[in-house]
């Protein structure tokens, strides 16, 4: 039999690596991040001694309203419109034949897969003045030779649906796979319109996935930075093309970091909602499992 | 009674959606126009001159270092890390999985900011190796998600089996469970691998000098010309994404 202090022992043993090795290079990093928002900037691109309030001062810029405006207005339309896909996309999918199913899943997954920046290059090829959709608008008079279709917010919003609507259908259809059908069949037997019982008893019952595909677009899409640089331009820029450019044109390296902590400090009060709502599930195989190894 | 076919619909209009650029893509990996405008016959042009580029074969070798190596590293860490929040239930395996969750969720620039930052703190040189600790660090979490799913469903009750049947619980370990979970491992190395392979943000942050991965230079071609001999790479690697989320898949219907 082992001991209380043994058992100790052990379960340090093999947290130790995963817990040293993130505590080194995500939370203490994290924390510098915070700390370089209060340093001044040296004119090499370096960072100076001492502390200061200056560089909080500086995000004071009348730039930056209409740049966080932005970030936060294409973050939020772009997950309801990726959710309003995404739910008919994953029920579908649940409700699919087993063969059509894998076909199905496998379709969806391949993009998710695919290489990030090839996904953004294909639309900037389409959206091109001599690409193909520019000239099919145009062919059918929806859109005029000059209009264009690249470097402005829209083309960063399609772009970012386009990227992240994988990750919400994936954790939907995960629900909607799970969820007893016969529960609709029995609201709509209770004289339930095909509308309301969609809405009172199918989306409540998914709500954790709908929850997560929800967080999986929303958070990448606050801290978009390649997507706006490639098709966004000037027009489209995004809190992150601002935390590149002070990182790597300015070399203001406190500037950076005051902008990038605001963005975390952003990105934070979603992440704290899911950690307490998607808490470790307690299984029962879990339970047998430590009585029977200690 | 009949069914909605919105759903049926909006699946179909997706997956269009998903695929459009990617099948103008690749047709015009073949057009013998530069910038893919209108189809100017058909041609090998630019898988010819990808094949003859050093910068890419430069990149491929790099970008498959880091790969194999993080991947490997990161293996052999998650799979401790999902054992032990698995069997234990303390204070500690509250924080741990807090560490772990995080960096699945926080957007890539503000892991390659803040790895930067620290990098740059502690004066360490940016390169290959400054790539391959950021690499481990988001695979990590991955791989201890993938292991810790496949262990909330293995069945303990075998390894009371061969306890019963004279085992130890180092034998019990090494000849029941590591078996019938290494398909779980292999598959979060699997998508350890793919996530090392396209990372452009992080790597892009903690890169150095000399140390250019495939999606930094594919990156550069983007923003500097080129259009035509991307688009070939692209094709590649659309058919190697096919390949390995074939394997995949194939590996999960193994172990169901």
């Amino acid at each position: 039999m082992t001991t209380a202090a043994d058992k100790k022992n052990r379960e340090w043993l093999i947290t130790g690596p995963s817990l040293i090795w993130l505590l080194l290079f995500f939370v203490i990093p994290t924390l510098i991040v915070f700390a370089i928002a209060f340093k001044p900037s040296t004119p090499f691109g370096g960072i100076g001694a001492g502390w200061t309030l200056t560089t909080l001062f500086d995000l004071s810029n009348p730039n930056y309203p209409a740049i966080i405006w932005r970030t936060v207005w294409i973050s939020l339309v772009s997950t309801i419109i990726c959710l309003l896909l995404a739910v008919p996309c994953g029920y579908c999918i649940a409700r699919a034949r087993r063969r059509s199913r894998n076909i199905l899943l496998m379709l969806v997954i391949v993009p998710f897969w695919t290489n990030f920046l090839i996904r953004i290059f294909a639309w900037k090829v389409l959206l091109h003045p001599e690409g193909l959709l520019k000239q099919a608008l145009v062919f059918l008079h929806l859109c005029s030779p000059d209009a264009t279709l690249l470097y402005n917010s829209a083309a960063v919003l399609l772009v970012i649906i386009y990227t992240y609507l994988p990750f919400a259908i994936l954790p939907i259809y995960a629900a909607a796979e799970k969820f007893d059908y016969s529960l609709i069949e029995a609201s709509r037997d209770l004289g339930a319109t095909r509308f309301r019982s969609f809405t009172h008893v199918f989306l409540p019952g998914i709500s954790r996935g709908v929850w997560t595909a929800a967080l999986m677009v929303f958070i990448p899409a606050l801290g978009a930075y390649v997507i706006p640089d490639i098709v966004g331009g000037p027009a489209g820029e995004m809190i992150g093309n601002k935390i590149a450019q002070r990182t790597f044109v300015d070399r203001n390296l406190p500037h950076a970091s005051a902008l990038a902590a605001l963005l975390t400090l952003a990105v934070m009060i979603p992440l704290m909602i899911t950690l307490v709502r998607n808490r470790l599930p307690e299984t029962d195989h879990r339970k047998k499992g430590k009585r029977i190894v200690e | 009674m009949k069914r909605s076919r919105v759903p049926f619909f909006t699946t179909i209009t997706v997956l269009v959606f998903f695929y459009l650029p990617l099948i103008v893509l690749s047709i015009n990996s073949f057009n013998d126009s530069r910038y893919g405008g209108p189809w100017k016959g058909f041609t090998f042009r630019w898988y010819v001159r990808l094949f003859h580029d050093p910068q890419i074969w430069h990149a491929l070798k790099n970008t498959l270092l880091i790969a194999v190596s993080a991947t490997l590293v990161s293996m052999m860490i998650g799979t401790l890390a999902a054992f032990a929040l698995h069997r234990y239930r303390s204070r500690l395996q509250m924080v741990h999985y807090g560490m772990i969750y995080s960096p699945l969720i926080v957007p890539d620039i503000l892991m390659g900011m803040s790895l930067l930052l620290f990098f740059v703190a502690l004066k360490v040189k940016l390169g290959l190796f400054t790539i391959f600790i950021a690499h481990v660090t988001f695979c990590l979490s991955y791989v201890t998600m993938v292991v810790l799913s496949r262990l909330q469903d293995f069945d303990f009750s075998l390894i009371e089996a061969a306890q019963d049947l004279g085992a130890n619980g180092w034998t019990a370990f090494r000849r029941i469970l590591l078996p019938l979970i290494m398909p779980g491992i292999a598959a979060g190395g699997l998508l350890a691998f793919t996530l090392s392979l396209d990372d452009f943000v992080i790597t892009f942050f903690v890169s150095g000098p000399g140390s250019t991965t495939l999606p930094i230079h594919i990156y550069s071609m983007m923003k500097h010309g080129a259009p035509a001999v991307i688009n070939a790479l692209s094709v590649i690697l659309l058919l190697i994404t096919f390949v390995l989320v074939s394997a995949s898949r194939t590996m999960r219907e193994k172990t169901e």
